[in-house]
């Protein structure tokens, strides 16, 4: 009994976690890219700047008609927003915050991570595919080749750490974990975190949902909740991103003087800040740029890392 | 919940309370929306003018050759995981990273062949 009431709060604190932490991203995206952009960003909602702001959106939202187009396949339409949320939140099952503070320890969690991920891209392709629109055909084309190439160097970076720490369960990555890893991982740090952040489809690597050019990509005749569901699964997304990139390269919990959940909610803070400031900063690539990133550079930088590892820890014994 | 199925049994209670979390919202949309359905209301969007053809348009796909690399490499890269746990394990040391130097000059070539062949190119 007592097992299963443990089993019953880490999952409930996971639910809210999922619930809440998006929104402060989202929040937080709001405000730091007007403010970088010289204006004021949501000001009314809930009196103090606009803090509230999500939370109206999400009740207007619940409030939407239900639009589904006579020409789309309506079967897959409805459930792709399902299909793109979901994977996020089992992931967040075995991401560990603390020594112990964890949904559950898989011992091919690292492995489980990458691969429930992966179903996750599959419910854009579905929107794209299922909207029987052309804006949405070619956005989920462009998100299913973008989605193909960067998956390659987001598995390899990852497969770097579990040859550094010999484990794939996360909690015994981060336990492995010392702080001259950060030196030694740090181009499979990088090369992970902007993978990450291509499979994500934010800018810069939005071309899938290049709104000026087609729309709202995959995302076109999606309305009412079945969008704002969409949208949740985008910040869920950068924070299981951010929580990945902790964990894995940024020693997690590890750090002087404060309790080790802090640390990892300020390091998992700290790169959704990354996430935001990069789109502020950086134009859209192109199609085609965007592929030779991946190809030229992402997973040569990647196999330098995989040698890099080998090495130090063989001769390191 | 301990052991292999225990603690796969906890993930599968998250894919279920996503489920419910997913049919819930739509739930609670279905209890609080309007329903006007006009035809032009369903009818595809395309900037505004009726739509032309269908929308599973005929379009080239440029990236199909992309799939064949990634599939070719993620199966390569599947097998890294089970081997990284265990490379450096007493015993393998020098054997195994000789071993990870030819794969990983497999997939450099494997990656320089199909750039001088111009398949990453755009046209």
């Amino acid at each position: 009994m007592a097992e299963v009431l443990d089993v019953a709060i880490r999952l409930a604190v996971i639910v809210i976690a999922f619930l809440t932490l998006p929104l402060i991203v989202g929040q937080t995206e709001h405000k730091a890219m007007a403010h970088m952009q010289s204006r004021l960003g949501p000001m009314y909602a809930g009196g103090f700047h606009g803090w509230a702001q999500l939370i109206a959106d999400g009740v207007k939202f619940a409030q939407k008609e239900d639009v589904i187009p006579v020409a789309a396949d309506r079967r897959v339409f409805s459930i792709a927003p399902a299909v793109a949320l979901v994977p996020y939140l089992v992931v967040m099952v075995v991401i560990p915050v603390g020594p112990g503070l964890f949904g559950t320890d898989l011992d091919a969690g690292l492995f489980f991570v990458l691969a429930v991920m992966g179903v996750g891209v599959l419910g854009s392709i579905m929107a794209g595919w299922s909207s029987a629109n052309k804006y949405s055909v070619l956005g989920g084309m462009r998100a299913a080749a973008q989605l193909t190439s960067y998956e390659l160097p987001l598995v390899l970076a990852a497969s770097s750490v579990a040859m550094a720490a010999g484990t794939l369960s996360l909690p015994g990555i981060v336990e492995a974990w010392r702080w001259w890893w950060l030196p030694w991982q740090a181009i499979g740090a990088v090369v992970f975190f902007i993978a990450g952040l291509a499979e994500l489809r934010r800018p810069p690597f939005d071309m899938p949902i290049a709104e000026s050019e087609i729309i709202m990509g995959p995302m076109t005749e999606y309305t009412g909740i079945r969008f704002a569901l969409f949208m949740l699964a985008e910040y869920v997304g950068i924070v299981v991103l951010s929580a990945l990139t902790t964990v894995l390269f940024l020693g997690g919990w590890h750090g002087p003087l404060l309790p080790g959940p802090i640390w990892t909610l300020i390091k998992v803070f700290v790169l959704a800040f990354v996430v935001i400031w990069v789109r502020v900063t950086f134009p859209r690539l192109r199609a085609d740029q965007l592929q030779k990133l991946a190809w030229i550079g992402l997973v040569p930088l990647a196999l330098l890392q995989l040698a890099l590892t080998g090495v130090v820890r063989v001769l390191a014994g | 919940m301990n052991g292999y199925f225990g603690s796969y049994a906890v993930v599968a209670v998250m894919l279920a309370i996503g489920v419910a979390i997913f049919a819930g919202a739509l739930l609670v949309n279905r209890l609080l929306r309007p329903s006007h359905p006009t035809p032009e209301k369903l009818l595809t969007y395309e900037c505004g003018v009726d739509p032309v053809g269908e929308g599973w348009a005929q379009s080239q796909i440029r990236y199909y050759v992309f799939t064949y690399l990634y599939v070719v490499f993620a199966v390569d890269a599947v097998f890294l995981f089970p081997w990284a746990t265990v490379f450096a394990a007493p015993g393998f040391g020098m054997t195994t990273l000789v071993e990870m130097f030819v794969f990983l000059a497999f997939i450099a070539i494997g990656i320089l062949y199909a750039w001088r062949k111009r398949v990453l190119a755009w046209t």
